[in-house]
């Protein structure tokens, strides 16, 4: 037989294809997540690649909302839910004791499903974070207000009412706030839950395109229902169940010929 | 395979296959009843293989109009995405085979009488025997989602090709004895270049069986004996 098999996974969707030599950015090593006596995560190793888009899939209670809490430890805010084992954020154990969980947030954001502006002026959410951690001339805070702005492609909207609330702007406009007020503290990674479950599809399209041009600077990752959204939008792919991880691996190829039939069956909508 | 949440889902599917299933056994009905008339040139049954085709043709824009519509509504993904796509490609193979067939028909209602020579006939026949199974064994292993009986069929068109380069050869030789032989020899070459065309078009479906049970596609190069161009030019 002269032949057989060339490999038939390439990109799909918008996004650019996976680069397989990026720097791991985040490694997750023997992670597990209690939530009192529950076990929410089960023993999860996996490594996050430097300015690349990694989408987190599964169903419902699956714990990938969980696993993307761990990476800034919002869940400290809770004292019943601990996290055992290792993430390592270019090196260093963030799980440790002895780290500033408010250095932390500032290098890893962190944007909820639901738009969460604060309830002051544009600027000021934007410059509400800055303050807390930086002393600024006026004018190099005017200035990374409008590039947060601008990166988070909302500039061109709310120029002439930086002093209007916040709480006025559409649902997909306080979003890409959320997003301006994240960039703002100039972070490392950035987590995205649901960013677009709540928004309408024309939003929706902003945020992906705005995702894939952050990309650039950051490394992001991403929880999303939507398995479109993910194969758009991502380079990688992590599908999870009942807190453990089935398969990761680069988009193109778990949403083409993923080799878990528990994952075939989920992103076909054959689960039961 | 597990069923989907959505059972309309599994029904938009089936009915692609269904179709597709259709469209084989016109095709297979439609190239073995050419052939027949060819053979014993049987006008009436040259006529009904031509006026067949059309059901196939509006199969196959059925296939295809319902494989996009598939696609638009429930942007299916791996297994179920190369299926849809796979039912597009197959249903375009097997409505040029009609053509192929169809074509065949029509040769023979133009050479409307009996041949002279009954020997390249039982060539052209005996190439689309072998074309003919090339054509039941692809629509049965998409319909059985069979990679090994795919692979078989992708192997074995090497055969038909070096039959019909035989064929080829023979048929110049009886033109260039005598030329009142030109015309009926043309119309032969042409039906056995048809039957030639089917068989690629079954290595093609053979590919997508491939592709659409394992999300690989088979190697560009596939065994070819086609030296009819080499003969073409040591005549010249």
């Amino acid at each position: 037989m002269t032949s057989i098999a060339i490999n038939a996974s390439s990109a799909i969707g918008g996004a650019a294809a996976a680069d397989m030599h990026a720097p791991v950015r985040i490694s997750v090593r023997h992670l597990d997540f209690f939530y009192s006596d529950f076990r929410g995560l089960k023993d999860i190793s996996l490594d996050f690649y430097d300015r690349q888009v990694t989408a987190l899939i599964g169903p419902s209670g699956c714990g990938k909302s969980t696993l993307l809490r761990t990476f800034n430890r919002i869940y400290s805010l809770y004292p019943e839910q601990r996290a055992q084992g290792e993430i390592l954020l270019d090196g260093q154990n963030i799980l440790a004791s002895s780290v500033d969980v408010n250095e932390l947030r500032a290098r890893v954001g962190m944007v909820f499903q639901k738009p969460t502006p604060f309830p002051m002026s544009i600027h000021d959410n934007i410059a509400f974070g800055i303050r807390l951690y930086e002393k600024l001339s006026k004018a190099d805070l005017e200035d990374r207000v409008e590039q947060a702005l601008r990166k988070a492609a909302l500039w061109d909207e709310v120029k002439d009412k930086l002093r209007q609330s916040g709480m006025g702007l559409s649902g997909g406009q306080q979003q890409r706030l959320c997003i301006a007020r994240t960039i703002a503290q100039r972070p490392e990674v950035i987590l995205l839950d649901e960013p677009t479950s709540a928004l309408d599809p024309i939003s929706t399209g902003k945020i992906e395109e705005l995702i894939e041009q952050l990309r650039a600077e950051f490394t992001i990752v991403i929880v999303t229902h939507n398995m479109q959204q993910a194969a758009r939008i991502s380079q990688f792919t992590a599908f999870m169940y009942l807190g453990e991880l089935v398969e990761f691996g680069p988009t193109s190829k778990m949403f083409m010929t993923p080799n878990k039939k528990q994952t075939q069956d989920y992103i076909t909508g054959r689960f039961g | 395979m597990a069923e989907h949440i959505v059972s309309s889902y599994d029904n938009d599917l089936q009915s692609l296959r269904r179709r597709i299933s259709e469209m084989g056994g016109i095709a297979e009905k439609m190239l073995v009843d050419a052939i027949a008339a060819l053979v014993r040139s049987d006008l009436p049954l040259a006529q009904s293989v031509i006026s067949s085709d059309s059901r196939l043709d509006l199969l196959q824009r059925e296939v295809e109009e319902n494989a996009i519509l598939t696609i638009a509504r429930r942007q299916p993904l791996a297994v179920d995405l190369r299926e849809t796509i796979s039912a597009i490609r197959v249903s375009g193979d097997v409505e040029r085979i009609g053509d192929l067939a169809k074509n065949i028909a029509k040769r023979a209602v133009a050479i409307g009488g009996p041949f002279q020579a009954q020997k390249i006939v039982v060539g052209v026949q005996h190439m689309s025997d072998l074309v003919l199974g090339q054509l039941k064994d692809v629509l049965d292993a998409y319909a059985q989602q069979d990679t090994v009986r795919a692979l078989d069929v992708w192997q074995r068109d090497g055969a038909i090709d070096a039959l019909y380069t035989s064929l080829f050869r023979e048929l110049l030789t009886y033109m260039m004895e005598d030329p009142r032989n030109i015309s009926f020899c043309t119309h032969l070459l042409f039906c056995a270049k048809n039957i030639e065309r089917i068989g690629d078009h079954t290595t093609n479906i053979a590919e997508t069986v491939y592709y659409l049970v394992t999300g690989e596609t088979l190697a560009i190069d596939r065994p070819k004996n086609d030296r009819s161009i080499d003969v073409a030019k040591a005549g010249a």
